[in-house]
């Protein structure tokens, strides 16, 4: 266990080790086409919803590509993810099918919860994704059990459990933590600290801004980390479940990120300037950051541009699927309630 | 003067225990504070110390003697020189105490009707006599034994042996991989055990009370009842949330409440409530094998009676089955969990009066066996039903409506509700006493519902 004072490294740059251990073009491109696909997915579905096709609460993942794709880079197959109710992201990076996903945001039978889920609830066994949780936080203590239920079976597999910087005032997240850190359960917990809680900034909502020291009272490792950096989150994700998979107990990293759109799409988002927006858009783009690595490590403009078509093409097919799909047959009001 | 020492109360529901071991004997002095005895409860072994000074001067009770009750006289000590030592004092020794509690000592728990309940109408094979505590313990150790994935979890479960010893000995088999104390995180180690159902272990997540599952109840409604159907039926969630449930006795407000219509009105969830030992071993053994979240709503005042139990090396209860404890043709009387004593009670006295009253234990409130009450009211033409819960949105209410929609041509009388009444419970013993539906409460509603007047 590192000592007291270096527990939270500030604004961490990762351990030397992983800096230097730079990915292929080959993974590099992966992570590209990840994180266009992520976007945009998340374009159509805002579309979408503005056409009628998608309705309730819909929560765009829009600006923060970087972190959940970075983290499920470094992820085993037996990892387990849960995550709140901005959860499109998670799923597609969980390799969860664009058009399946799609189809649950227009509440159609071939969507992942058979259309009885929506937007903030769809799982999926077979990609050990376990939610898309609706309740602020709620998916904390839950990540942690599925923690448990890996230490219990001996499976060797880590769950990463999201939050938003929201959440991380719940007083369940607190009660998670003492239990993780008890138990020495390998759980990540990925605070994604996108600057707002709905239109609470953290400034006004989180006393002590520095989520990634959250932990300290229980002795749980925080890292601060980039995350509009998919590379400096890919380091911080191999360090955090390393050492969850070594048995050391749970780790929290703090993913200093950004959402373009608003907290819901029926978010007029009057809380930041159009000022802060942009300037995060043109100076710290996840996507136009990689791009512009790639495109220094040889990568030709016409390589990316095929990605770009190829991502489209997949985005749009999810579409059509999404909307072609018939809502589901008035007997599924009634079934699911119970396993018989 | 000589003080009477007498058999305190050690925890809310005591009316009796065992009087372990003396730490005096005759002639000794002792100063107020010194340990003089130690005593087994029904949760712990406790010991008992000295609150006058003196000389003890008489033990009446002797050590190792059971069923001692609270209120009774165990040691005489002399104070202010007095020296004489009564010359039976030796004698008395052997003799166990039998002395009733006087009038006005904690004795909360009513009398159970005197009516031989047999363990399951359908079961004619040797039985033993087990207490509701033993019957819950038995049923967890051996779908355990049966099954690795089950685990219990929940606050003084392991080391402490459960706070109403209801987890005795479970660590000793199963270690503290498969039976782990929390710490006091309601909210945290629900949603931390409904995780790891999601993740394919069977939790058996025990709350100290219901009472504090108020502080979970987010996790078990949004989180374990609803994401089967959320997910379109991917994700299951196979986890039993037990503990006492409703009042135990003078512990008020907070801690006496029961759940069961707070529970049994979402969809997603099962809710038992067993009565006796051997429902409530059968029942919790299937519950534990439900692949659904099961609400296990017990009653500390039942954990210690006794019962027989079928001597069965696989006793299963099926959940949603109501069972006729006592047959009758006049009045049809529901209940569950420690109203079926009640309603039991009532029974003998309406018969007493020529009535014949048809008791039906629920056993399990959601879903409900409505065929089996519909098939008693059809036979009796009556329902009365008994809760220990609020009258407002209760079971009864419920019941009420399932009748009206169910058994409407079949009603000789309204359906009546014999319930808790609609206050948070008072500390004091009249008001508690008042505040809790009684068997004579059921057999005025019985009688009502006959429309006869009492004693005619």
């Amino acid at each position: 266990m590192a000592d007291k004072k270096n527990s939270v490294r500030k604004r961490g740059r990762p351990p030397k080790s992983v800096i230097n251990d730079k990915p292929s073009r080959e993974i590099l491109e992966q992570l590209y086409e990840q994180m266009i696909l992520i976007r945009r997915f998340e374009e159509k579905a805002g579309q979408l919803y503005g056409m009628g096709h998608i309705g309730g609460f819909c929560h765009l993942y829009i600006g923060q590509e970087a972190v959940v794709v970075g983290m499920q880079s470094m992820a085993d197959e037996g990892d387990s993810v849960v995550t709140s109710y901005r959860d499109h992201g998670h799923m597609l990076a969980c390799g969860m099918e664009s058009r399946g996903v799609m189809a649950e945001l227009t509440g159609r039978k071939d969507g992942y919860s058979r259309g009885k889920g929506g937007s903030m609830h769809m799982f999926s066994r077979e990609k050990n994704f376990y939610g898309g949780h609706g309740i602020v936080a709620a998916q904390v203590p839950i990540g942690a059990g599925l923690a448990f239920a890996h230490k219990y079976k001996g499976d060797g597999g880590v769950n990463m459990a999201y939050l938003g910087d929201g959440a991380a005032n719940q007083g369940q997240v607190y009660e998670t933590f003492n239990m993780a850190a008890l138990w020495k359960l390998p759980v990540v917990f990925v605070i994604e600290n996108n600057q707002y809680g709905m239109g609470t900034s953290v400034a006004r909502a989180a006393a002590g801004q520095d989520l990634a020291d959250r932990g300290k009272a229980y002795g749980i490792l925080g890292l601060q980390v980039d995350g509009m950096d998919v590379l400096a989150v890919r380091a911080a994700a191999r360090e955090a479940l390393e050492h969850c998979r070594s048995g050391k107990g749970p780790f929290i990293l703090e993913m200093k990120t950004y959402r373009y759109r608003g907290h819901s799409m029926s978010d007029p988002a009057k809380y930041r300037t159009r000022d802060e927006v942009d300037a995060m858009r043109k100076q710290h783009d996840p996507i136009e950051q990689l791009r512009d690595l790639l495109l220094r490590e040889g990568a030709d403009e016409a390589g990316l541009k095929q990605i770009d078509q190829k991502v489209k093409s997949v985005v749009s097919e999810a579409a059509d699927f999404a909307l072609a799909s018939q809502e589901p047959d008035a007997e599924d009001l009634y079934t699911d309630i119970l396993i018989a | 003067m000589a003080v009477d020492i007498k058999m305190p109360a050690l925890s809310p529901t005591m009316t009796e225990g065992r009087l372990s071991r003396w730490l005096v004997k005759t002639g000794d002095e002792v100063k107020s504070g010194d340990v003089i005895a130690e005593i087994e409860t029904d949760k712990a072994t406790m010991e008992v110390e000295a609150v006058d000074e003196g000389v003890v001067g008489e033990i009446t009770v002797a050590e190792g003697s059971e069923g001692v009750a609270v209120g009774a006289v165990i040691a005489r000590l002399l104070e202010g020189g007095e020296t004489d030592l009564p010359a039976s004092a030796e004698q008395n020794l052997d003799r166990p105490a039998a002395e009733p509690a006087p009038t006005g000592a904690a004795v909360v728990v009513e009398a159970v009707a005197a009516t031989r309940v047999v363990a399951e109408p359908d079961w004619d094979g040797p039985t033993k006599q087990q207490t509701v505590r033993e019957a819950l313990r038995d049923a967890m150790a051996e779908e355990m034994r049966k099954d690795e994935r089950v685990f219990v979890m929940g606050e003084e479960v392991a080391e402490y042996q459960g706070a109403y010893k209801v987890t005795q000995g479970l660590l000793d088999e199963f270690s503290n991989k498969r039976v782990i104390d929390t710490p006091i995180t309601e909210h945290g180690f629900a949603g931390l055990g409904v995780g790891a159902a999601f993740g394919e272990l069977r939790p058996v997540i025990e709350f100290m009370t219901f009472n504090f599952s108020m502080q979970a109840i987010d996790q078990i409604i949004n989180s374990a009842a609803k994401t089967l159907y959320m997910s379109g039926g991917q994700m299951g969630c196979p986890i039993v949330f037990r503990g006492p449930n409703g009042a135990a006795s003078r512990v008020a407000a907070q801690h006496s409440q029961c759940y069961a219509s707070w529970y049994a009105h979402c969809p997603g969830l099962k809710v038992v409530s067993p009565w006796s030992a051997a429902d409530a071993k059968g029942l919790l053994k299937a519950a534990i094998r439900d692949p659904n979240p099961v609400i296990f709503l017990e009653n500390e005042v039942m954990y210690g009676q006794s019962f027989d139990v079928p001597e069965h090396k696989d006793w299963v209860v099926p959940i949603g089955k109501a069972k006729v404890v006592r047959p009758g043709s006049d009045v049809t009387i529901t209940a569950f969990s420690i109203m079926v004593g009640k309603a039991l009670e009532a029974a003998e006295q309406l018969s007493a009066e020529d009535i014949d009253a048809e008791v039906i234990d629920l056993r399990t409130i959601r879903p409900l066996d409505t065929e089996t009450i519909v098939e008693s009211v059809k036979k009796t033409s009556r329902l009365i039903s008994c809760e220990e819960g609020f009258p407002f949105a209760g079971i009864g209410s419920e019941l009420a409506m399932q009748m009206m929609e169910q058994a409407f041509d079949y009603l000789d009388a309204p359906v009546m509700r014999v319930t808790g009444k609609d206050v948070p419970m008072p500390y004091a013993a009249n008001l508690e006493k008042l505040a809790l539906p009684q068997a004579d409460d059921v057999v005025a509603a019985a009688r009502q519902a006959c429309y006869r007047t009492q004693g005619g």
